[in-house]
């Protein structure tokens, strides 16, 4: 979690912005448009890319939202069926493979190579006539920077495919390269994770998507225009190509006028510092943790990371039995945040850090020095370790019940499909 | 009152110190003992023993005589029932055999065992998956996943599975390796068959930690995405394992575990089928295609438990007719290690290298590298 300024809360929080209503009139609603007009402005200049939609509530719809658009190209051009493979990598989120399954893809998979890259000769294996799009991040989780982004576009376009970067986490990049550079043709960007909106705790979120013009006329409706001749800004649906809506109304405003603030608060000299003080914050927090007995990190081949490194717990738990999960549950004695990893678990007793710009050293001490107590604690007294939390109402919770599909019940309709009161089975 | 058996390979570790990289067979075992080796069974074996302490008194505690179970079981403050017909003195693989055979006779609720994957594979050959069975780690090779990830962690499953706070069983993959090839540099790893074992994320060795579902859960998603792309003009090989087992359990058919079997139409026709089977039924139908998965732990594809895919069965379904299908723990378990080909036919294993597509879940491939 990073800093998200008070007085953001503050300005989301003033009757301008809390007494307005979806459906007032646009002549009555014209200073929040050209805040979302605006806010679409800079991450053009952001990403280089050439059009925004501020619709998806959060990472994985944006990913959905991107699928979308790319279906829609491909079936405006009647390659729908053919096109429905999407490539994505292992140390992508998840919800790279995950939201494009939704939609109706297959998925292709590549992992890592000896040097913790996406292998390029599996890409080259796994493109065809199918490819419908890469989606990918960088850098990935290991915080290792793929320089060679620009020749795995190249790849995925040679076949007519698309190039989708998954920038959900943005805080290592801002000012320093940008999607067009390495020729991404879409984008997104979590509002929560890098622009000022708190991260967590199921939202509110925002995932907003940008593309290049090519694809700007399949974006969802509405979108913000801004007409000169009147001087007021609009929502725009008439667009007869568009995938449609793909939420109520207009976006997540809170979040939406948050990023605005923040950005505009910075200053593109300031967002480039933010990213600068994330990744002197995130190697020095690395140099530390690497010296706790029992750390090591994937790929150490690659000294210096970008805004996060995915460390391994492998020789701690090999010496004394004590997991990352035994050690997640310790930090929150401490009152702090802890991660272990995506899955799948490539690495093994992974756990990840991700300073931000938002902590100071001393901040960055104090964490490692909680997790150097928790390592001593696992030599000297596991025990301690083993039955952690000791603050907490919930202790452990069993992930028994995700080998019971029929159990599961994410959504409303689901519980209501499968049981008929409280939790109690059909 | 809970019932468990127990049986200690006293031997079992031995070989491991003084670097004989194993102890089976009677020439390493004095070879390790003229070593100076030490046992390492019965402090190993004692650390999963105390954590069943919690429950003594509701515990009856069926083992073997002398340095076999008895003295570790008493030294830890239990009180016994002690099988007869196991010697006491220079015991061999045959007395773990036929003490494994009595403990189900006693129709224990759980079987104990202390050793490595020689010991594993004994239990195995006397019991098959009768009894649901617990190893502790004591032995110099354990790539088998019967053995829990520590011996503390054995006897802490143990206490779970018992006490009915642990419900399920897994099949798991019994390995070992060919000492002899390994004492010589060549890593040989053979499947055996398999065990159930009381199963909890985080106990079992290369089980699988995290907040995804098991390997069951997919196991079943891709024989779906399998079924769904059948071809009924197809003749379809079905090679061994638990991965290709779920297709045919989708199928409703039956099917051998470590054997080859034959689908045609989505009914079976052939079931343990050998080469000259194989070719038969090759040479008849033509249009063939071959489900394999690769060995847990080291990848291989041809040529370690699958023999009756010999490179003339291969050379006939043709390489764009092998479909590869694992689960992502299973690529993980091969520690970012290529999947491997060993047919015994250079000019094969260099035509299946490069890269291939492995079926890892519903309507999902990952591809992987394959070397020889």
């Amino acid at each position: 979690m990073k800093y998200n300024p008070k007085i953001h809360e503050q300005l989301v929080n003033s009757d301008k912005i809390a007494e307005m209503h979806p459906y007032q009139d646009e002549s009555t609603s014209q200073g929040l448009l050209e805040i979302m007009y605006k806010t679409e402005q800079l991450f053009k200049e952001i990403s280089g890319l050439d059009r925004f939609s501020l619709h998806p509530g959060g990472g994985a719809h944006g990913i959905y939202t991107i699928s979308s658009i790319i279906w829609a190209y491909h079936k405006s051009r009647g390659e729908e069926d053919k096109r429905n493979e999407i490539i994505t990598t292992a140390f992508s989120h998840p919800a790279d493979a995950a939201a494009p399954r939704v939609k109706g893809y297959k998925i292709r998979i590549i992992y890592p190579d000896e040097n913790g890259y996406p292998d390029i000769e599996a890409l080259k294996e796994a493109v065809s006539e199918h490819t419908s799009a890469l989606f990918i991040t960088n850098p990935e989780d290991t915080g290792i920077f793929n320089s060679k982004i620009a020749k795995f576009t190249k790849i995925v376009h040679d076949v007519g495919g698309f190039c989708a970067y998954d920038q959900a986490n943005a805080n290592g990049l801002l000012g320093i390269t940008r999607a067009k550079e390495a020729n991404f043709d879409l984008i997104f960007y979590n509002l929560h994770k890098t622009f000022s909106s708190p991260h967590g705790c199921g939202g509110p979120g925002a995932g907003i998507v940008g593309v290049t013009e090519k694809l700007a006329k399949f974006l969802p409706v509405p979108v913000v225009d801004y007409n000169k001749k009147n001087d007021n800004y609009f929502l725009d649906y008439n667009r007869p190509d568009s995938i449609g809506k793909v939420k109520d109304f207009y976006g997540v405003i809170p979040v939406i006028l948050r990023a605005y603030a923040w950005i505009m608060s910075l200053g593109a000299e300031g967002l480039r510092e933010v990213s600068n003080v994330a990744i002197l914050n995130n190697n020095y927090a690395m140099k530390k943790i690497l010296e706790l007995r029992g750390a090591s990190m994937a790929f150490p081949e690659h000294k210096c990371r970008i805004e996060q490194v995915r460390y391994s717990w492998q020789k701690l738990t090999e010496e004394t039995g004590i997991t990352t999960e035994d050690i997640q549950r310790r930090v929150f004695d401490f009152g702090t945040h802890y991660w272990t990893s995506h899955e799948p678990w490539l690495i093994p007793e992974p756990f990840t850090i991700e300073p931000s710009e938002s902590y100071s050293k001393d901040d960055i001490d104090e964490f490692v020095a909680i997790l150097g107590q928790i390592v001593k604690e696992a030599y000297e007294s596991p025990e301690k370790v083993k039955n952690a939390p000791h603050k907490s109402s919930v202790h452990r919770i069993s992930y028994d019940v995700l080998d019971a599909p029929s159990k599961w019940a994410i959504t409303w309709r689901a519980y209501r499909k499968k049981y008929k009161g409280y939790f109690q089975h059909k | 009152m809970y019932k468990i058996g127990l049986i200690v390979n006293p031997i079992a570790g031995m070989g491991g110190r003084v670097g004989l990289k194993g102890t089976d067979g009677e020439t390493i075992l004095q070879k390790a003992k003229n070593l100076g080796a030490i046992a390492l069974s019965p402090k190993r074996t004692s650390a999963a023993l105390e954590i069943l302490l919690a429950i003594k008194n509701n515990l009856k505690m069926i083992t073997c005589p002398s340095d076999m179970g008895e003295n570790e079981a008493v030294n830890c403050g239990f009180v016994p029932e002690i099988i007869s017909g196991i010697r006491t003195e220079e015991t061999t693989f045959k007395d773990t055999q036929k003490a494994a055979c009595i403990m189900r006779d006693h129709s224990v609720d759980l079987l104990l065992f202390a050793g490595g994957d020689g010991t594993a594979r004994d239990i195995y050959t006397s019991i098959g998956k009768t009894l649901p069975v617990i190893g502790i780690p004591t032995g110099v090779k354990i790539h088998s996943s019967v053995f829990a990830s520590s011996p503390h962690k054995a006897g802490k499953l143990a206490l779970l599975y018992l006490q009915k706070k642990l419900h399920k069983l897994k099949e798991v993959e019994v390995m070992d390796i060919d000492e002899q090839a390994f004492r010589n540099g060549i890593v040989k790893t053979m499947l055996f068959g398999y065990l159930k074992v009381p199963y909890e994320r985080r106990y079992i060795q290369g089980g699988k930690l995290g907040s995804s579902p098991s390997d069951e859960i997919i196991q079943k998603a891709i024989a779906e995405d399998i079924i769904e792309n059948m071809n009924n003009d197809f003749l379809y090989i079905i090679g061994p394992g638990t991965t290709t087992r779920a297709i045919m359990q989708r199928l409703h058919l039956n099917y051998t575990l470590l054997g080859v079997d034959a689908v045609y139409k989505k009914e079976l026709i052939g079931l343990d089928l050998n080469e000259s089977e194989l070719l038969k039924l090759i040479n008849k139908k033509k249009k063939v295609k071959l489900i394999i998965t690769p060995i847990g732990g080291q990848g291989y594809i041809f040529g370690r438990g699958n023999q009756q895919l010999s490179p003339q069965v291969i050379w006939n379904v043709k390489r764009e007719n092998i479909i590869i299908v694992a689960t992502h723990n299973k690529i993980i378990s091969l520690k970012r290690y290529s999947l491997l080909v060993d047919t015994g036919d250079l000019s094969l294993d260099r035509a299946l290298g490069g890269y291939a597509q492995i079926v890892t879940n519903y309507h999902e491939r990952t591809v992987y590298k394959v070397e020889f």
